[in-house]
């Protein structure tokens, strides 16, 4: 890749800087923009697989060790039936590539690539080159994980969280390069993430425009600015311990091997002293993406600003002392325990205060139910019910029964889909038009909206109740366990609603890539928004604005402010009085 | 239908975990109520009609101070309400005389029993495949481990689970209040064969599990035992956990 990346470079100095050859322009770009498309498209394109792969995981949930429509040209062996392996594969791979190479590409990568420059008033980010590098790092560590399921033994089949001393033996789940793949693709990841991570920082911090004080960002940049730090801090991490895992794999080292004096409770605190921060990379962006929508489509300013940021950098900060709260019950010391239930009920406070200040958005608002509006309100509605959920786990003594149950799974899900999914549906529709100039279909947004929300909830709500009654996360076939016959009938219940929510993205599908030729032209505010984007052409050209940058006057939400005539004042309205004339 | 709950509790620190449970369920469903019937109110109350204006305010100090206490208060309640539980289940190690070791390995748990001189790695010790007999109210200390991956020691009505991790001995410990037979599956994914891997806690009352005890555990009784796999019959293999109730 770099050998072709090195090509297409030489091949464009001669290019000059007005005309931009094809190369330049579409695919080894610099332009932050085009790096927020090529994150989008990565992003939705495995959405899809990963989306596959649960329904591949719910069937056999629900109706164990029948074929699986569609794949018997695949499992040719079986005629279509899951063994064991291969479902332990499915879900693997299920929540590697939705946590990895959907979530974390489209909300960081893409709307992390879009907005920051555009939001803060900057013409690119600060490393233009880096940011080229990063996504096809990116896109080299996605190619990576997908070549594991051509090899032979299948791909990883050890959790996404790839416990030791089961992920670092081969005979132990019979996977060899399947799982040695996708620690060099999480390495690989973890690269361009550091990259991408760098240049956030160092883009909010050096390059915003006059006037744009810290306190005058919108929430979407600080909570991008946050995650930032935090992939920056969290993701070497994970990118140290894959490394060791796979010396353990292949050098023969013994990090966590317990016959080689290595310790497998090592790999658990690696893992989740990433992996917890992970969790609120995952949502930080979609809260600051609903903390965004949620003043203009309630034409008032956000309510408690200021209160909004502390808590998104109190969660930053109590994001790495809570990470134990995983490892309640494997061996780790009770004692320490204690000590992570204490911090894992702090966090909840900022996350209260968040929502209750979305709340406080909503009074006495005048609130327009346009489709990025309804899955900003799906993200805090879902949100809130993970959270929620999330307390059960806090309390250690009840951590003890619904570890590892459904009820986990139902919890993880009304968080990363109920929340990060909406967020990222909301973002779409949302700058839509300014990333590619076209508005979206209302009616579609509607049909794929509506069927999402409530099959949403027919599948993972019940996954509650199944949890609670004991079913344990990632069996290959619960009508094994006599405590667990009598809840068979919700597995088939949500089984059905997971195809239903499947096929309720179809009409984004089809809105999408109709509206990405022929969707109604896009003006520049759409929304009758105030941030910087909003000033920019729609989509903005190379550089975003003219030959002068916006300066900034005010904080990002004054809607419905008495000094203006309309409900909104732009960021970069001059005052009245001031020298250079409204734009409004 | 009507049994969406939590499997019967049969375990002396179950009843401090399911008191804890109902009451964050209480908790939280209260405060999943009063927001979602804030929120459907606003939506509607607040919903864009002609003529309205936004109110134009930027927050409400006393307002944002009160939800940030009130759910610190009730999170500290709730920690200081869960400490002790945890401290009792997990910190101390009840006096007892019972004790067995579980070795978990892919995919099965194999349990010891010391015998009779009372001490492991005797001759005389017992190992029993997928299946452990203990008596009721009796204070039962499991030395766990692992001669392989990391397993999980499950009972869903003993509301016990612990890891059990290869090169660590891990002391567990229940105290089951009703004779049965209940269901001990493996809670964490441990390789192909974790979805199966379960055995069968059996408690027994005191007589019975004298008799099961002088029958199996003495030095006259066959080894065997070890390699008898005991295969459930299949006469109506389904219900038995929930005929419980």
């Amino acid at each position: 890749m770099s050998a072709s990346s090195a090509t297409a470079h030489a091949h464009d100095v001669h290019a000059g800087h007005h005309e931009l050859g094809f190369v330049r322009t579409y695919i080894f770009s610099t332009d932050h923009k085009m790096i927020a498309r090529q994150f989008l498209f990565m992003g939705l394109f495995m959405m899809v697989l990963g989306g596959l792969l649960a329904l591949i995981v719910r069937w056999q949930l629900a109706w164990p060790e029948t074929a699986v429509p569609g794949l018997s040209g695949i499992l040719k062996e079986t005629g279509g039936i899951l063994e064991p392996g291969t479902y332990n594969m499915a879900f693997t791979m299920h929540a590697t590539i939705m946590i990895f190479f959907v979530i974390m590409p489209i909300l960081a990568g893409s709307f992390g690539n879009f907005c920051i420059p555009l939001m803060i008033g900057a013409r690119d980010m600060a490393f233009p080159l880096l940011n080229m590098l990063s996504f096809w790092v990116t896109f080299g560590a996605g190619l990576i994980m997908l070549s594991g399921f051509f090899v032979e033994g299948g791909h990883a089949a050890a959790g996404w969280t790839s416990y030791a001393p089961l992920s670092a033996v081969p005979s132990y789940t019979g996977v060899n390069w399947g799982q040695n793949l996708w620690c060099i693709s999480l390495f690989t990841m973890g690269i361009g993430s550091m990259m991408g991570s760098i240049n956030y920082i160092t883009t909010i911090i050096n390059m915003r425009a006059p006037g744009m004080r810290l306190f005058r960002m919108p929430l979407v940049i600080w909570s991008l600015f946050i995650t930032a730090i935090l992939l920056l801090l969290a993701l070497p991490v994970l990118t140290s311990g894959v490394a060791m895992l796979l010396f353990d794999r292949t050098l023969g080292t013994s990090w966590f091997r317990p016959s080689g004096g290595g310790e497998p409770l090592l790999w658990q605190h690696l893992f989740w002293y990433f992996g917890h921060p992970e969790v609120y990379i995952l949502i930080l962006p979609a809260m600051g993406i609903a903390s965004e929508i949620l003043p203009v489509f309630c034409r008032k300013p956000i309510f408690g600003y200021h209160a909004m940021a502390f808590s998104m950098i109190g969660i930053a900060f109590l994001s790495w002392i809570v990470y134990g709260h995983h490892m309640f019950v494997s061996g780790m010391s009770p004692a320490l325990g204690m000590a992570f239930t204490v911090t894992t009920m702090i966090i909840a406070v900022p996350s209260a205060i968040k929502t209750f200040n979305w709340l406080g958005t909503l009074w006495g608002a005048r609130i327009q139910f346009t489709v990025p509006m309804l899955n900003s309100l799906a993200f805090v509605s879902m949100f809130v019910i993970g959270g929620l959920s999330g307390i059960f786990m806090a309390s250690t003594p009840v951590d003890i029964y619904i570890q590892d149950t459904y009820f986990i799974v139902a919890h993880i899900h009304y968080v990363v889909f109920g929340g990060s999914i909406f967020g990222a549906f909301a973002a779409i529709y949302f700058w839509f038009p300014k990333m590619f100039g076209r508005m979206t279909n209302v009616a579609l947004g509607h049909l794929h909206f509506w069927p999402t929300f409530v099959f949403f909830n027919l599948t993972f709500f019940p996954m509650h109740i199944i949890g609670v009654g004991g079913q344990m996360r990632r069996i290959y076939n619960p009508t094994q366990y006599e405590f667990l016959q009598h809840q068979q009938h919700w597995n088939v219940f949500i089984t059905y609603s997971a195809i239903l929510l499947g096929i309720s993205q179809i009409p984004f599908v089809i809105n999408f890539f109709w509206s990405l030729f022929a969707g109604q032209k896009a003006p520049v505010n759409p929304w009758n928004s105030n941030t910087l984007e909003w000033t920019a052409p729609s989509p903005p050209p190379h550089l975003n604005w003219g030959p002068t940058l916006p300066t900034v006057y005010r904080g990002p939400y004054e809607y419905s402010s008495p000094e203006s005539r309309e409900d909104f004042l732009p960021q970069s309205a001059a005052p009245v009085g001031a020298p250079g004339a409204r734009r409004h | 239908m009507l049994d969406w709950w939590l499997p019967e509790n049969v375990s002396t620190y179950g009843r401090d975990i399911d008191w804890l449970f109902h009451l964050i369920y209480y908790i939280t469903g209260v405060t999943f109520i009063l927001v979602f019937v804030t929120m459907l109110a606003f939506l509607v109350m607040y919903r864009d009609r002609p003529g309205r204006k936004a109110r134009y305010t930027h927050g409400n100090t006393t307002l944002e101070i009160v939800w940030t206490v009130v759910p610190a208060l009730i999170l500290v309640i709730l920690t200081l309400l869960s400490v002790p539980a945890w401290s009792r289940i997990k910190m101390t190690m009840p006096e007892t005389d019972f004790v067995v070791q579980v070795n978990a390995k892919q995919f099965n748990w194999q349990v010891t029993y010391p015998g009779a001189d009372g001490k492991f790695g005797t001759a005389d010790d017992k190992m029993l495949l997928d299946e452990m007999h203990v008596p009721v109210n009796k204070v039962v200390r499991v030395i766990l481990k692992s001669q392989d991956v990391i397993h999980s020691f499950f009972v869903p009505q003993f509301r016990i689970k612990q890891d059990a991790v290869p090169g660590r001995e891990i002391r567990a410990w229940f105290d089951a209040t009703k004779p049965g037979k209940y269901e001990w599956p493996c809670a964490e994914l441990c390789g192909f064969g974790h979805s199966g891997m379960r055995g069968w806690i059996y408690v027994h009352t005191p007589e019975e599990y004298g008799k099961w005890a002088a029958e199996n555990l003495t030095a006259e009784a066959a080894p065997a035992a070890a390699e008898a796999k005991p295969e459930e019959p299949k006469a109506e293999p389904k219900k038995e956990g929930k005929a419980k109730k």
